[in-house]
């Protein structure tokens, strides 16, 4: 996954998780250790898919406006990078056995990570890290005790 | 990324083990999700799943008033390749008029409740994974990938 792909669902999964407020790049870069530069340009990315809008003013930055029970992991992506594999070669017929061998394994890779990215859901994505925050505070309190 | 109208209605479905009497509703309900009708698939699954073994296989309906709103068969089983027990899921079906309103989550948590009960701890299933719906509905109650990989042979090609 490219860091933009990756970058785009972080930031998507932070706003989806705050449907109430907008959030600023500053804060979304601060948190996740990257500049509000490559952010802001990964965010007109996302507006220009519908996914979110910005709110100018004071107290503005972004919120989103998306379906977080439709909009897929695999939906996100695809908006930064090509995800089917394609032969590199311009003309596929002077590819031999043996690199067509190794594109189906490529092939049958590529095709198991678009079937996993394109079945998870930014609502799904929400409901796993409520689980692993509940796991963090548990073991915390084991720990404490 | 379409937005589909959320439906709020409030009608809970009673979960119920499947009767012989409920069989062609069930047989309707496959028909219109899949739109083939397949009678004697769902009396083989209800005598193997209705009948026998009640206590590890399980063959439910949500009956929502007398109508049937979904439906959910798996059994406990235990048999590939030196798996431990597990509950198995291998139907699951909500009528599409019924869809967003929790019925599916409903089934498939009473199904998890009685293999729970049965004494296993996993609850595994296989789906095409393309079938993009089926595969979102299972992640949305937890599913993740297992151990175990799905591989076949074209017999046409087998060395």
């Amino acid at each position: 996954m490219q860091k933009s792909s990756r970058l785009a669902i972080l930031a998507l999964i932070e706003l989806a998780a705050n449907p109430d407020r907008s959030i600023s790049t500053a804060e979304i870069g601060e948190k996740y250790r990257v500049s509000a530069h490559h952010l802001a340009k990964v965010l007109l990315t996302l507006g220009r898919a519908g996914l979110v809008q910005s709110i100018r003013g004071v107290g503005g930055g972004y919120s989103f406006t998306g379906n977080a029970r439709r909009v897929t992991l695999h939906d996100i992506i695809s908006l930064f990078e090509e995800t089917e594999v394609k032969c590199r070669l311009a003309d596929p017929s002077e590819a031999n056995p043996e690199e067509w061998a190794l594109f189906d394994v490529a092939k049958e890779i590529n095709d198991i990570a678009n079937a996993t990215y394109g079945s998870i859901t930014l609502a799904t994505m929400l409901m796993q890290i409520e689980k692993r925050k509940r796991a963090q505070e548990r073991r915390a309190e084991v720990a404490a005790k | 990324m379409g937005q589909p109208p959320q439906d709020t209605r409030d009608d809970t479905p009673e979960i119920r083990r499947a009767t012989e009497d409920d069989l062609a509703a069930v047989v309707r309900l496959d028909a219109r999700v899949t739109g083939q009708a397949k009678p004697d698939y769902w009396a083989d699954i209800f005598e193997r799943f209705g009948t026998r073994r009640q206590d590890k296989r399980f063959f439910l309906l949500a009956d929502s008033g007398g109508k049937l709103a979904g439906l959910i068969a798996g059994e406990v089983r235990g048999w590939e390749f030196g798996s431990e027990p597990c509950g198995w899921v291998f139907a699951v079906s909500v009528d599409p008029e019924r869809r967003e309103q929790h019925i599916g989550e409903a089934l498939f948590r009473e199904i998890c409740a009685r293999f729970r009960a049965a004494g296993v701890s996993k609850v595994r299933n296989m789906v095409r994974r393309d079938d993009r719906l089926l595969m979102s509905f299972f992640r949305s109650e937890g599913m993740v990938a297992g151990p175990y990989i799905q591989l076949e042979l074209d017999l046409d090609d087998a060395p």
